[in-house]
C-alpha cells in the first residue's frame, strides 16, 4: 500500500488543481475557452474522486468519478459547443464586472472560505477537512462566476463548477451515503439544463437570457 | 393489523409514482385528469390512515407527529387543486394554450410533483431530503415553463438557476452536518438519519453545524422564498399555469420549511449551538415587511398573490424563530391556513383569468357585479389572508402578534407594522377588482367552485371553532418543535 502522507498529497494536489481551475474559469473572455476550462475543471474533479475511491477503497465512487468523466468532462462540454457554434456566440462572455477585480474579490473568498472551514474542522478527518475548505472555496468561485455573467451559458458552467465542488466534497467526507445518488441527481438537474436550452429554443432569445433583460420581467409588463 | 404488503407510509409514495407512470401511458383528456383526481383521492385517504396506523421508523422513512401535519395538509391541498385543475386545463385546452401532449405530460409531472413533496416530507435522512426537494424544484420548474411563451421560459429559467444555487448551499450544508457527526454516530447511513441524529446531536461539535446551519436556512430558505433570496418566486407564480401557482404558494414553500424545521430541531437539541431562533426571526421579518411594500407597486394578480406568499411565509418563518409552545403553535396554524387560503386565492384567480383574459389588475374591475361567486369568493379569500377577522387568518395571525409580545415585545411593533401595510394593500387592490362597474370578459365559468369553496369555508370555520383533536394535536406538534 502507499504511505499516508503521499496518498494526503495527491489528494490535496487534485482539489487544489480544481481551485486553480476554478480561478481559470473567471477570466476566460471566449466561450470556447470557457468550455474547455470546464471541461477540464470535470476531468479533475473525476481523477480526485478516483484517487478518493483508491486511498478509501469505496468502490462506489468510482461511478461518480466515471459520470463526472463522461458527462460532465465530455458530453456535456460537447453538447454545450455545439449549441454556442449554432447560436454564433462564441466571441465574447460578456462580464459584468472587470477581470482583475473579479479575479481580487476571489482571492478574497477563498481566504474567507479557509478562515472559516479549517478552524471548526480539527475533528474532521484531515482528507474531508481539505476537501471541505477546497469545495467552498470552488461553491463560492462558482458562485462569483455566475455574477459576473450575463449569459446563460456563462451561468450554466458556473453552477456546474458549483457542483463539482459539491461533489468534492461529497466524495471526501469518508463513508457518505447517498454520493452516487446525488452525483446522479445533479446530473440530471444539469441535464435538463442543456436539453431546456435545446428543446425551449432559448435559441432564439439566447439574448434574452441575459440578466439585465430578465429583470424587466421582475417589474410589470404593461 | 397489517393486511396489505405495504403500509400507509410506502403507499403515499407509491400511488404518484404509479399514477405517473399511468399518465404517461393513458391518452385522452378526460381519463387522464380524472385518474389524476383519483390518484390524488388515494394518497390522501393513506396519509390520513397515517394518524391511526403509524409505521415503524426505518432507517429510510418515518413519519412522526410533525411529519403527519405537512403530509396531511400537503395531500389535501393536493388533492382539491387536482380538481381545480381538471376544469382550468379542459378550458386551456379548448382556447389551445395547451395541447394534449403537454397536458398528458402535465398530469404526470404533477403526481411526480405529488411523490417528490411526500417523500422530502417523510424521509428521515438528510440526503435523501435533499434529493427529494430537488425532485420536486425540477419538476415545478418544467411546470412553470409549460406555456412556452417567452415570459414563462424566462421565469422557469431564473427558478432553474435561483434554485439550483439554493439547492448547492443546502447540499453543502447537509455534507457539513453529516462531516459534524461521523465522530459521534459513526460512518454511513446512520450519520444522516435524523432519527439518530436528534438522540446524539448533543455531543456533535457546535461550530461546524452552526455554519451547517446557515448554508442550510439560506439554501433551503431560496426555495419557501424568504427575502433576499426569493427573486424566483413571483415569476414563477405569475407565467405558470394556475393549479401550479396554487401549489408552490400552498405546499412547496411549506416542504422547504419543514427542512429547515427539521435542522432547527436539531440545533436545539444540541445545546451549545447558535440559537437558529434570531436568523430566522431575521429573514422572517425582512420577508414580511419587504413584500408588504413590494405589494403596493403590483399590475399583475397573480404576482401581487405571489408576493403575499413571501409576506405569509415570512411570518410563519417568523414565529417558529420566536419559539415556545404558544408561537409554534401559531406558527402552525398560520400554516395551514395560509395554505388553504392562498389556494383557494389562487383558485378564483384563475378562473378571474380565463373568464377576463388578463392578469392585469386594471383591467379585471366589477367582479361581484358579472360573477357574483367568484368575485364575493375573492373577497373572501382576500379578506381572510390580509387577515381581517372573523377567518382562520386572523386567529392564527392574532396568536403570532400576542406571542411576540409575550416574548419579545419590541419585535411585535415591526411584524404589526408589516402586517397592517400588507392588509392595506390588499384590501386597495381587491376593491377596485371586486367592485365597480364590470370590465373585460364576461363569459360564464365553466370551472368547478368545489375547491374554492371547500377551503374558504375550512378556513371560515377555523376563525371560530377548531376541533379539540387538532387543537390536542397542534399543541403536541408546538411543544415538540422547543
Amino acid at each position: 500500500m502507499i504511505n499516508e502522507a503521499f496518498s494526503y498529497d495527491v489528494a490535496h494536489m487534485l482539489a487544489g488543481g480544481m481551485l486553480l481551475v476554478s480561478f481559470m474559469l473567471l477570466y476566460q473572455d471566449r466561450m470556447y475557452g470557457l468550455l474547455n476550462v470546464f471541461a477540464l475543471h470535470a476531468f479533475v474533479l473525476s481523477l480526485s474522486v478516483a484517487w478518493e475511491a483508491y486511498v478509501n477503497q469505496s468502490p462506489h465512487l468510482y461511478i461518480t468519478a466515471a459520470i463526472a468523466l463522461i458527462l460532465k468532462a465530455i458530453i456535456i462540454p460537447t453538447a454545450l459547443h455545439r449549441i454556442v457554434q449554432r447560436l454564433g456566440i462564441h466571441r465574447t462572455v460578456e462580464t459584468s464586472v472587470g477581470i482583475g477585480a473579479t479575479m481580487l474579490v476571489g482571492i478574497g473568498l477563498v481566504a474567507l472560505s479557509m478562515a472559516l472551514m479549517l478552524p471548526v474542522t480539527d475533528a474532521a478527518d484531515p482528507l474531508a477537512r481539505q476537501d471541505l475548505a477546497f469545495s467552498l472555496s470552488i461553491l463560492l468561485l462558482g458562485m462569483l462566476m455566475m455574477v459576473t455573467r450575463r449569459n446563460a451559458v456563462g451561468q450554466v458552467v458556473g453552477l456546474m463548477s458549483i457542483e463539482n465542488g459539491l461533489i468534492l466534497a461529497a466524495a471526501g467526507a469518508k463513508g457518505m451515503p447517498l454520493v452516487v445518488e446525488i452525483s446522479v441527481a445533479f446530473s440530471v438537474l444539469i441535464a435538463f439544463m442543456v436539453i431546456g436550452i435545446f428543446l425551449f429554443r432559448i435559441r432564439e432569445r439566447f439574448d434574452t437570457v441575459d440578466v439585465q433583460v430578465l429583470d424587466s420581467f421582475r417589474g410589470e409588463r404593461k | 393489523m397489517n393486511l396489505l404488503p405495504f403500509n400507509s407510509l410506502i403507499a403515499i409514495l407509491v400511488v404518484p409514482l404509479v399514477a405517473a407512470l399511468g399518465l404517461v401511458a393513458l391518452p385522452g383528456y378526460k381519463s387522464t385528469s380524472r385518474l389524476n383526481v383519483f390518484a390524488c383521492f388515494l394518497t390522501l385517504v393513506f396519509a390520513v390512515s397515517l394518524v391511526l396506523d403509524r409505521p415503524p421508523v426505518g432507517t429510510l422513512l418515518f413519519v412522526d407527529d410533525l411529519s403527519i401535519v405537512f403530509v396531511i395538509l400537503n395531500t389535501l391541498v393536493g388533492f382539491t387543486t387536482s380538481i381545480f385543475s381538471a376544469s382550468y386545463i379542459a378550458h386551456e385546452l379548448d382556447t389551445g394554450k395547451l395541447n394534449s401532449t403537454y397536458v398528458r405530460f402535465y398530469h404526470a409531472t404533477y403526481q411526480i410533483m405529488m411523490f417528490a413533496m411526500n417523500l422530502a416530507l417523510v424521509s428521515n435522512n438528510i440526503g435523501l431530503m435533499w434529493v427529494a426537494v430537488e425532485m420536486a424544484t425540477l419538476t415545478t420548474v418544467l411546470m412553470v415553463g409549460i406555456y412556452r411563451t417567452p415570459e414563462a421560459l424566462e421565469a422557469a429559467w431564473k427558478y432553474f438557476i435561483l434554485g439550483s444555487v439554493g439547492i448547492a448551499l443546502a447540499l453543502f450544508g447537509t455534507i457539513l452536518f453529516y462531516v459534524a457527526a461521523v465522530p459521534i454516530v459513526g460512518q454511513g447511513l446512520d450519520a444522516m438519519t435524523w432519527t439518530l441524529l436528534i438522540t446524539r446531536v448533543s455531543a456533535v461539535d457546535p461550530a461546524l453545524i452552526n455554519i451547517a446551519f446557515v448554508f442550510l436556512l439560506l439554501g433551503y430558505g431560496t426555495k419557501v422564498g424568504l427575502v433576499p433570496v426569493h427573486a424566483w418566486l413571483p415569476d414563477a407564480h405569475a407565467e405558470g399555469p394556475t393549479p401550479i401557482s396554487a401549489v408552490l404558494s400552498g405546499l412547496l414553500l411549506n416542504v422547504a420549511l419543514y427542512a429547515i424545521l427539521r435542522f432547527k430541531l436539531l440545533m436545539v437539541a444540541n445545546g451549545d449551538a447558535i440559537a437558529p431562533g434570531p436568523m430566522m426571526i431575521a429573514m422572517g421579518l425582512t420577508s414580511l415587511i419587504f413584500a408588504a411594500f413590494m405589494l403596493y407597486p403590483r399590475r399583475d394578480i397573480k404576482r401581487l398573490f405571489a408576493y403575499s406568499s413571501i409576506e405569509h411565509m415570512g411570518i410563519i418563518t417568523f414565529a417558529f424563530g420566536i419559539g415556545g409552545p404558544l408561537a409554534n403553535f401559531a406558527g402552525l396554524l398560520h400554516m395551514t391556513m395560509h395554505s388553504l387560503t392562498k389556494s383557494a386565492i389562487f383558485f378564483s384567480v384563475g378562473q378571474i383569468t380565463q373568464v377576463k383574459k388578463t392578469q392585469n389588475i386594471d383591467d379585471i374591475r366589477g367582479l361581484t357585479v358579472s360573477h357574483p361567486v367568484l368575485g364575493w369568493g375573492l373577497v373572501v379569500g382576500v379578506v381572510a389572508i390580509a387577515g381581517l377577522p372573523p377567518m382562520g387568518v386572523f386567529m392564527s395571525e392574532f396568536l403570532v402578534v400576542t406571542s411576540t409580545f409575550a416574548n419579545a415585545p419590541w419585535l411585535a411593533l415591526p411584524l404589526t407594522f408589516g402586517l397592517l401595510l400588507a392588509l392595506g394593500a390588499l384590501l386597495g387592490k381587491m376593491s377596485g377588482m371586486a367592485f365597480g362597474k364590470p370590465s373585460g370578459g364576461l363569459g360564464p365559468v365553466e370551472a368547478s367552485y368545489f375547491p374554492m369553496v371547500l377551503h374558504l369555508s375550512l378556513v371560515l370555520v377555523a376563525g371560530f371553532y377548531i376541533p379539540q383533536p387538532i387543537v390536542v394535536w397542534f399543541q403536541h406538534v408546538a411543544a415538540l418543535l422547543g
